[in-house]
């Protein structure tokens, strides 16, 4: 469905310059959910803004369903792929109601039946039609990123690009919606790229993943080899041990010869 | 324990205006409508600055049932030039033996005018420049923000009078004079407004979905601008009100026997010590629907404007 070959992302010329992804490669069967993880800074995020145009691509190819992308990018790409944003508090324009959020989109793309496309893509998030009308100002952070998954299905996509969608969510709400991102990839057959820095989060809804440091590819690994603790690189046991909590050294047993 | 309920609760209309779940379009406007009255009615001094302005636009609609006498053709000369405040002449007659409560009632117009055609000119033409300019960027922003600057370098009142000079005096020719020099200011507030509102997500968000340019600007950077800009030109209509008055006091706005009231304080200035009426009543009018739209725009700033309220 998706496949990356040699990726290279540079922002900036000169002094400025800096290579935020070098040479990362992956590919993605339709209807698997693929992670990428890393610490912030390591290009994980770059690398989806570049599939969809956000980023320039400086070098490597990015091929949606066998073909190339352009640049800029067609409608029938966006009709393919839409990204869910990191934060619901900034994504959702302020002065715009859900229904005029998820009605921009079909007017776009000179969708048919409005009415009815915007008070279904509600239900398959989880809300009602009480919710149409309303300002972001006027939902929570739970639901205000339901509303953004929802525009970013309106249009059917094939591919959904995950840019951490629950870090900025409380725990709670978090498993909320990292269940309805399941459920819904398994109803709607989506294909998923999720990036975060939560190895829990990648574990739950990816069957593989890309560990990234750096702007560089580290390891490709299974959710499976991630839950069992192995992983052949060092930087992957970090993480791994990071996402256990923190630790205190045991006590050194006091060796100190008798003086 | 039974019986009233704890918090009063709101009766029909309010109840529905403030619903949290609105079930229509308008419901929804409408409420953020109501929701934008109640702060800008808890503020007293912006409320007496948006009667003024009501009263100067209800005064600019009904002038001919409100004045007396003709604004232009005057009395008797002999013996009714120049008399001072009376109970025939509430504000006293000027030279010419014109009511001058009446003319100050038409002048209204005048000033109604010049004030929403500069406005009607100069916003889109400042919003445009600045948006385009903020959200495109590269030599697209260098080229309009240097015409900016070369309109902002001339000083108001000399590019107006240059303008008039050419074109002729009269008050179109003013009003096109002010409304050239005054959307430079807006242009760079719609600019420095778009530049933090283009890289936000969802900006980027409505990129992803395939919006054009244009539409991206139109529709959701604009409507961010305008509650800004709205201020500034509330706050800018004492100075455009000014600037037409100066105009008219050089001669080179309103022509006579136009009541405008910069051309009245002008002839009220040759009888100033003795007949201090003619100058005074058309200035006290100026001074009164100037204050009138600051103390409004300083409201709408608190209403319309959160980053800018104390």
């Amino acid at each position: 469905m998706l496949d990356i070959q040699n990726l290279k992302v540079v922002f900036g010329t000169g002094r400025l310059r800096v290579e935020a992804v070098k040479n990362v490669s992956f590919h993605v069967e339709q209807g698997a959910a693929y992670g990428l993880v890393g610490e912030s800074g390591s290009g994980k995020s770059t690398v989806l803004r570049a599939i969809c145009g956000l980023a320039p691509i400086t070098g490597g190819r990015v091929t949606v369903n066998g073909e190339a992308v352009t640049s800029p990018r067609s409608k029938a790409f966006y009709r393919t792929v839409q990204m869910v944003f990191q934060d619901p508090y900034a994504s959702l324009h302020p002065r715009h109601t859900v229904d005029s959020t998820l009605s921009e989109p079909l007017a776009i793309h000179g969708e048919k039946d409005a009415e009815s496309r915007i008070l279904q893509a509600l239900r398959e998030v989880g809300l009602g039609p009480s919710f149409r009308f309303r300002y972001p100002h006027q939902l929570s952070g739970g639901q205000r990123q339901r509303i953004a998954i929802a525009r970013a299905l309106i249009l059917r996509p094939k591919v959904l690009l995950l840019d951490e969608p629950t870090s900025a969510l409380d725990a709670s709400v978090q498993a909320e919606i990292l269940n309805l991102l399941d459920d819904l990839r398994r109803r709607l057959g989506l294909t998923y790229i999720l990036v975060s820095h939560d190895l829990a989060v990648v574990a739950h809804l990816c069957e593989r993943l890309l560990v990234m440091q750096h702007g560089e590819a580290v390891e490709e690994t299974t959710a499976a080899a991630l839950r069992s603790g192995a992983a052949s690189n060092e930087y992957t046991q970090s993480l791994i041990q990071a996402s256990q909590g923190f630790t205190r050294a045991a006590p050194q047993p006091a060796q100190a010869p008798a003086a | 324990m039974a019986g009233a309920p704890p918090f009063p609760q709101p009766s029909g209309l309010q109840a529905w205006l403030l619903s949290a779940e609105p079930n229509s379009r308008w419901q929804a406007r409408l409420g953020r409508g109501y929701l934008g009255w109640r702060s800008f009615t808890k503020n007293p001094l912006a409320v007496l600055g948006l009667a003024i302005v009501i009263l100067l636009v209800l005064v600019a609609a009904f002038a001919d049932f409100i004045a007396p006498y003709s604004p232009i053709v005057g009395g008797d000369l002999r013996t009714e030039r120049l008399l001072p405040p009376s109970e025939t002449y509430w504000l006293g007659t000027d030279d010419q033996a014109r009511d001058i409560f009446s003319r100050i009632i038409y002048g209204s117009r005048i000033t109604l005018f010049v004030v929403i055609l500069v406005s009607i000119i100069a916003t889109p033409v400042g919003l445009l420049v600045g948006t385009v300019s903020g959200y495109l960027g590269g030599w697209v922003d260098t080229v309009l923000m240097r015409i900016t600057d070369i309109f902002l370098a001339f000083p108001r009142l000399v590019l107006a009078l240059a303008f008039v000079a050419a074109l002729g005096p009269g008050i179109e020719n003013a009003v096109i004079a002010i409304a050239i020099t005054s959307w430079p200011p807006y242009a760079r507030i719609a600019r420095a407004e778009t530049l933090m509102i283009r890289n936000s997500d969802f900006i980027a968000a409505v990129k992803l979905q395939g919006a054009s340019t244009p539409r991206i600007i139109m529709g959701h950077v604009v409507p961010l601008c305008v509650s800004s800009l709205i201020v500034r030109v509330t706050l800018d209509m004492a100075g455009i009100i000014l600037t037409a008055a100066g105009l008219g006091f050089l001669g080179l706005g309103a022509q006579p026997p136009m009541p405008e009231w910069g051309a009245m304080v002008a002839t009220g200035r040759n009888y100033l010590i003795d007949q201090w009426w003619v100058a005074a009543m058309p200035g006290i009018a100026i001074f009164v629907v100037s204050l009138g739209f600051n103390l409004l725009g300083d409201g709408l700033r608190d209403v319309l404007d959160p980053k800018a309220a104390k």
